[in-house]
């Protein structure tokens, strides 16, 4: 027989197993764990120099941090647009490139290497949030009015966007020259952590805010869970959808923002390659429903950071930027299989029998 | 509008599945009348038609494996990456391990079953999200082309160049050329390779027990329990299915281009799926048809192709067409469905 103090602690622990977050500090920990063991290193932070003869932070755990600030950002949009309409957003790569796009042709102008910028770096980052929120509304209108499915719809801004970022600059690639541009991707001077981390912090503020005092969250989840009872409780299931859209192009401006400040230009055909697969996944890595309804926004941002997380490790192995996605995809089925219900039922019985037979001895 | 004569002589509501088709075959014919109208040249000869065929063989394929994977209510990404993953492995076989042609097929077909075995368990009996299944096998494939070989080559063995190279001439089909030539008009071996798997998938669908219930568990997969369908193995042949499917288009893909490289096949996926939804496939599930997706790769195909006479040369025009071509069926298609309901 076991002590009550023991059961209530088993029971505590399987409690932690059932709630949504364990899938990613789980996924988190087997990493940190990987990472003490083959090279302790890994987690050291030192002082180094960086191109302005500036001292700032440095080692991997501030990569980590700081690369996935554009991922926790879009993790952000990505779970509300999961959460509302049950369907992913797959153009935010080709909308990044937009937005990045867009803040250039507003600082630049008509020259492609103005000496000075044209307009504030305020004025450009509004007029971008402003073009990339209604690209937002375009997919949100054909997701809630017109009841495509996500996927499909936003794969029209897929196919179109990075076209459509190229003839914004008419092909051209601005690159600005003023260091000013770039504290907002690198460093601020004499701080010496990366700026994205803070703008992504500020991002995650915001938004336990907006979840906490208004009633986003809750008719988010009931328009996911069930779109018809949302609708005789009084909610409007095609506007939340479309709001989860808009406020989804915002999570892209500012993403935009950051990639495009980190190297204070833009490759129409490269930047952001891919981030939306990431983004999906971090939100899937959450433990979310990929068919809507009910979500956890810190189990997403979680996610975010065990994918950069993830990435980092093999790149510190030497794995090659081009073989990386193998490796990737052979730990997310892992992570994935691991996590699903029919999986976890199955160990779970396992287990159970594993105990029951250990009581019957110690009963015995 | 929507009616058809039923067996008895009534006017009965189209299916949707009949529907979609219809509009889809009908924009294609008129936009390739309309090009025959007002761009003349090229359009003009029936080569161009061929050409068309010849470029989207394996595209045709693997917008059909697409398709039968969307009509069960899944997606498959993973097709794109794998194309080029199987050109890789191909043309390393042929060139470097002294293959022949038929341990290329061979491969092929293996490494796209493969996938599909593994993409389809995954799906079907763990219960996971498809869509997170085939990224992750788009992601292993992406990196997998890379190890196996990471540039570009051209393969060089004979006997598949011979293949590739082979030509079908169309009996009684062609044009006259400026020195009063006749010039007989071909497509080749990988567009006849595309007509029998659209006439064998299409026969598939619509008279066999496994087509229906491709249907059946898309539209409702716990009415379907209840038929008696076994869902899960369904769901498992759909993905099995839409892999070998993969691993024969990889193989034309090949033959066509007769190289491997990691840059092979981008975007595959995605116009597969642009391909099966002009053709009036649902992501839903439930509905859609081959001949369908056949013509929606035409049409995807065939605006391209005008936008590029039109002298629209900048490579973004492209795109942007496409994007609003999509984006008018999609628009299109829903009003319609959404009439539709609203009237019954």
């Amino acid at each position: 027989m076991t002590a009550p103090g023991n059961v209530a602690g088993v029971q505590k622990l399987t409690g932690l197993f059932r709630k949504q977050i364990f899938i990613p500090i789980a996924a988190l920990l087997v990493l940190i764990i990987f990472n003490l063991i083959a090279d302790p290193s890994f987690f050291e932070i030192t002082y180094a120099q960086n191109s302005a003869g500036e001292p700032v932070l440095s080692g991997y755990l501030i990569t980590i941090l700081d690369n996935a600030s554009e991922l926790a950002i879009l993790a952000i949009g990505m779970t509300l647009v999961t959460a509302a309409s049950g369907g992913q957003d797959i153009s935010v790569g080709a909308a990044i490139a937009i937005s990045g796009s867009v803040v250039l042709r507003v600082l630049c102008g008509d020259n492609p290497r103005p000496e000075e910028m044209q307009a504030s770096i305020l004025t450009a980052f509004l007029i971008s949030c402003l073009v990339s929120m209604l690209f937002g509304a375009f997919n949100g209108t054909l997701v809630a009015y017109f009841n495509i499915q996500p996927m499909i719809a936003t794969l029209i801004l897929y196919t179109a966007g990075r076209s459509i970022a190229a003839w914004i600059n008419n092909n051209r690639l601005p690159i600005i020259s003023d260091p000013a541009f770039g504290y907002f991707g690198t460093f601020m001077p004499g701080i010496p952590v990366p700026t994205p981390i803070f703008i992504a912090i500020i991002c995650m503020i915001i938004t336990a805010l907006v979840l906490k005092f208004t009633t986003l969250g809750l008719y988010t989840q009931a328009v996911g869970i069930n779109p018809n009872s949302a609708k005789l409780n009084g909610i409007n299931p095609s506007l939340i959808k479309f709001i989860t859209y808009v406020i989804m192009g915002l999570c892209v401006a500012v993403a935009g923002f950051i990639k495009v400040t980190r190297f204070s230009t833009i490759n129409y055909s490269v930047v952001a390659l891919d981030i939306e697969m990431d983004a999906i996944l971090a939100v899937a890595l959450g433990g979310n429903a990929l068919s809507g309804g009910k979500f956890s926004m810190a189990s997403s941002i979680l996610g975010a950071y065990v994918i950069q997380f993830l990435t980092t490790t093999l790149f510190k192995f030497n794995v090659s930027s081009s073989a990386l996605p193998a490796y990737k995809a052979v730990v997310v089925i892992v992570l994935v299989v691991l996590s699903a219900p029919t999986v976890r039922e199955k160990a779970g019985k396992v287990w159970r029998s594993i105990r029951s037979a250990k009581a019957g001895k110690e009963a015995a | 509008m929507g009616k058809v004569l039923n067996r008895k002589g009534r006017l009965v509501p189209m299916s949707d599945t009949n529907l979609l088709l219809t509009i889809t075959i009908v924009v294609f014919f008129a936009m390739y009348l309309a090009a025959m109208l007002f761009i003349g040249r090229g359009f003009l000869k029936i080569q161009t038609l061929f050409n068309i065929l010849n470029e989207n063989a394996a595209l045709i394929i693997l917008s059909c494996g697409m398709s039968i994977v969307m009509i069960t209510g899944g997606i498959d990404i993973s097709v794109g990456k794998l194309t080029a993953l199987i050109c890789m492995s191909a043309a390393v076989n042929l060139d470097y391990h002294n293959g022949s042609v038929l341990t290329a097929i061979l491969l092929s077909l293996a490494i796209g079953i493969a996938f599909g075995v593994v993409q389809g368990y995954l799906v079907a009996y763990l219960n996971i999200q498809p869509f997170i299944v085939t990224l992750a096998g788009m992601f292993f494939a992406k990196g997998m082309t890379t190890i196996v070989n990471s540039t570009q080559f051209n393969v060089q063995n004979e006997a598949f160049l011979a293949l590739k190279n082979t030509r079908v001439y169309i009996p009684f089909l062609g044009s006259v050329n400026k020195l009063g030539k006749f010039v007989p008009a071909y497509v080749e071996i990988g567009v006849i390779v595309a007509i029998v798997t659209v006439i064998l998938l299409f026969i598939l669908l619509r008279w066999t027990r496994l087509g229906r219930s491709f249907y059946a568990v898309g539209g409702n997969s716990q009415s379907a329990n209840m038929l008696g369908i076994n869902v899960r193995r369904t769901r498992f042949a759909a993905h099995l299915l839409c892999g070998l499917l993969a691993g024969i288009g990889g193989f034309v893909y090949f033959l066509h281009v007769g190289s491997g490289a990691p840059s092979h096949a981008t975007g595959a996926e995605m116009n597969a799926i642009a391909s099966s939804i002009i053709g009036g496939t649902m992501l839903t599930g439930g509905v859609g048809n081959i001949v369908g997706t056949f013509f929606g790769v035409l049409s995807l195909s065939t605006i391209k192709n005008i936008v590029t006479l039109l002298g629209l040369d900048d490579a973004w025009w492209t795109n942007i067409t496409v994007a609003v071509m999509i984006c008018i069926f999609l628009v299109v298609q829903s009003i319609v469905l959404l009439r539709k309901r609203s009237r019954s």
